[in-house]
């Protein structure tokens, strides 16, 4: 195999593991968007709150895998409760307003988190060391650190449990008749606030979980919340009411920046990573405004 | 206050637009003349001047900002980005050809303007949440630009330091002379943007925003509209730019990154969407709470944190309680402080007979 082929190669599944990772927060985003019709501009603090209460925790045991099972039974409770509350005082006031108030809302929502957690927490970065080995996992002509791979697995099985939840539990049948018509599906007596809150409760679960993974590999500090920032361009890549889309555009992204950052970065100094999945975005808004495989939304008057 | 409105009759459409909806409003608008012109300067110490002039830039940001999301119903997360270009246009032409304010400021806005409408090309085709995301993208892809292309940001440093601007070799070198310099375009733009609602163009915007579709049937072209709309928007986030610029000395683009966006998003929802006194309560609120906070901080916080934690916990605790107030007034009073005011307003005009 020629060097060019396997440098290739190793970018691609780089991005691609990467990816996964990216498609795991916007799962929650996605989440959200679909049942609620809300838009979570939090996502990222979502996370980075996770993180640093699973840090916390895992730094209060000994034992390296009880600290580990703990902190994520911990970080989960937190989530969900958290998810709960915020649907409760926040949003659910906010309901039948103009989309630009629901927006701002989280933007709040995110300066707050931003805000309060160097005063509880300090400022310092956090390590969250994961029960997994050091060695890199070796595929090809790749090599991947073991996290990468870890969060990965976590994503796709996450994936099928919600498209099993979706397709078929009663559960996740009720959302998607919530998500497509508040009013019928109330009609049929389906309690629809209590399903908003169960969307909200399920964020909480995938921003735990992308909370610990990503916070086990970038260390644990206010910055990490910056990843919330990527979700957009990979749920607008696959449309925002759909959760293959959130898989299919995290790959793409994860490949795009990986790419990039390999074959144009020594050409323009760096920083091509935090731009390319932003331009490849905006190309995607004007040719398919509604994403690879979103919802066309049809208005009247 | 009291039974301004007795006798005022308004026959025609006209005096009902008027700039001066009763006769008494222009002994306000006089009384607030002398105030600020006069009084002001004159009394308050230089570091609150500096704080007014603060606020001045804050009213033409924030009065650009609520013409596109307050009445015309678009939204943009990217307006941090459009002062930037605005600024560095400014700065490079006033270090490279060494260009006089008066024509670095115009110059600036309708760069602003250009790129605005450029970001807001997409808003024909989506809207709410796409556009939002469409127009951080904007920011995003404007701070990355300036910041690598040594062209338009001078150097390593990304920043370009200005002269002081001077009017006819008066130079505004103190807080006190730039006192006047921005209090004229702060009410230039609060004059403007009243009479640009009063007029066709500005029917149009509050047409697009309560409901698009329906504007476009009765006749508006709301591509032209969006455009426009983002392009004016921009104008006055250009011309805020340049100020900061000229205020500062220096053109830097870590004062225009995301947080800034969305400070100034803040102070128009804080302050009430769609209203022009909103934009200026809003500019006033924002521009006060970091600096109240800081001086609260500074008295209780020595009790409670060492010294060098309390920069980080005045820090945190700003952006904390400005998300909080953005919630609250969210979900509690969505037409934000003007609302509040039109409230204490209508108490006292029937005051005291209230029944």
């Amino acid at each position: 195999m020629s060097e060019d082929l396997g440098f290739f190669i190793a970018l691609m599944l780089n991005g691609l593991s990467i990816g996964l990772m990216y498609s795991l927060i916007a799962l929650g985003f996605v989440l959200v968007y679909k049942s609620t019709d809300a838009i979570n501009f939090a996502q990222g603090e979502f996370v980075m709150m996770a993180a640093l209460i699973g840090a916390v925790v895992v730094a209060f045991n000994t034992s390296p895998i009880l600290g580990a099972i703990l902190a994520v039974l911990v970080v989960l409770a937190v989530m969900i409760g958290f998810g709960f509350g915020l649907e409760r005082v926040v949003l659910r006031p906010l309901l039948g307003r103009p989309i630009v108030a629901v927006i701002m809302a989280t933007i709040g929502l995110a300066a707050v988190l931003r805000g309060l957690t160097p005063i509880i927490f300090g400022g310092e970065t956090r390590a969250l060391p994961l029960p997994i080995p050091d060695d890199p996992v070796v595929i090809g002509p790749a090599t991947l650190p073991p996290i990468q791979v870890l969060g990965a697995a976590v994503a796709i099985v996450l994936f099928a449990g919600f498209s099993w939840f979706f397709k078929k539990s009663r559960m996740g049948v009720a959302m998607r008749a919530v998500a497509d018509n508040q009013q019928v599906a109330q009609a049929m007596g389906i309690n629809v606030e209590r399903y908003f809150a169960l969307a909200w409760a399920m964020a909480g679960i995938v921003s735990a979980l992308g909370g610990i993974v990503w916070g086990s590999m970038l260390g644990v500090d206010v910055q990490i919340a910056v990843v919330g920032l990527k979700v957009f361009p990979v749920v607008i890549l696959g449309g925002l009411d759909s959760i293959g889309g959130a898989v299919v555009g995290g790959l793409i992204i994860g490949v795009v920046e990986s790419l990039a950052a390999g074959y144009l970065d020594p050409y323009v100094g760096g920083g091509t990573k935090d731009f390319a999945p932003y331009l490849l975005m905006i190309l995607v808004l004007m040719f398919r405004p509604y994403g690879i495989f979103g919802k066309r939304q049809i208005e009247r008057v | 206050m009291f039974h301004r409105e007795a006798g005022v009759f308004k026959t025609t459409y006209a005096a009902d637009m008027a700039l001066y909806p009763l006769p008494i409003a222009k002994w306000t608008i006089a009384v607030l003349a002398l105030i600020f012109i006069v009084i002001l300067p004159l009394t308050l110490h230089d570091y609150y001047l500096s704080i007014l002039n603060l606020i001045f830039i804050a009213v033409v940001g924030a009065l650009g900002l609520n013409i596109l999301v307050g009445y015309t119903g678009q939204i943009s997360l990217g307006h941090g980005a459009f002062m930037s270009v605005g600024a560095y246009a400014a700065a490079n032409l006033a270090v490279k050809l060494d260009l006089p304010f008066w024509l670095t400021l115009p110059a600036g806005g309708l760069m602003a303007a250009a790129i605005g409408a450029l970001v807001g090309v997409p808003s024909l085709r989506i809207k709410g949440l796409y556009l939002a995301i469409a127009t951080l993208a904007g920011q995003l892809i404007i701070e990355w630009t300036i910041n690598h292309v040594p062209a338009i940001s001078g150097g390593a440093q990304a920043s370009i330091e200005v002269p002081r601007p001077d009017l006819f070799g008066f130079v505004l070198n103190t807080q006190g002379r730039l006192y006047y310099f921005l209090l004229f375009f702060a009410v230039l733009a609060i004059v403007a943007t009243l009479n640009l609602m009063r007029s066709r163009i500005g029917r149009a915007f509050i047409a697009v925003r309560d409901q698009d579709i329906a504007a476009e049937i009765i006749g508006i072209d709301i591509f032209r509209y969006k455009l426009l709309s983002f392009a004016i928007s921009s104008f006055y986030a250009g011309v805020c730019g340049v100020l900061y610029t000229y205020y500062f000395g220096i053109a830097n683009y870590e004062q225009f990154q995301l947080g800034v966006s969305i400070d100034f998003l803040a102070m128009i929802i804080i302050g009430g969407l769609g209203s022009v006194l909103g934009s200026v309560f809003g500019a006033i609120f924002v521009t006060l709470l970091p600096i109240v906070i800081r001086t609260l901080m500074e008295q209780v916080g020595s009790f409670f944190f060492t010294d060098s934690e309390l920069a980080s916990v005045v820090s945190g605790t700003r952006l904390a309680v400005f998300g909080g107030l953005i919630i609250f007034f969210l979900v509690i009073e969505p037409e934000g402080l003007n609302r509040l005011w039109r409230n204490v307003r209508s108490y006292f005009r029937v005051w005291p007979f209230s029944y």
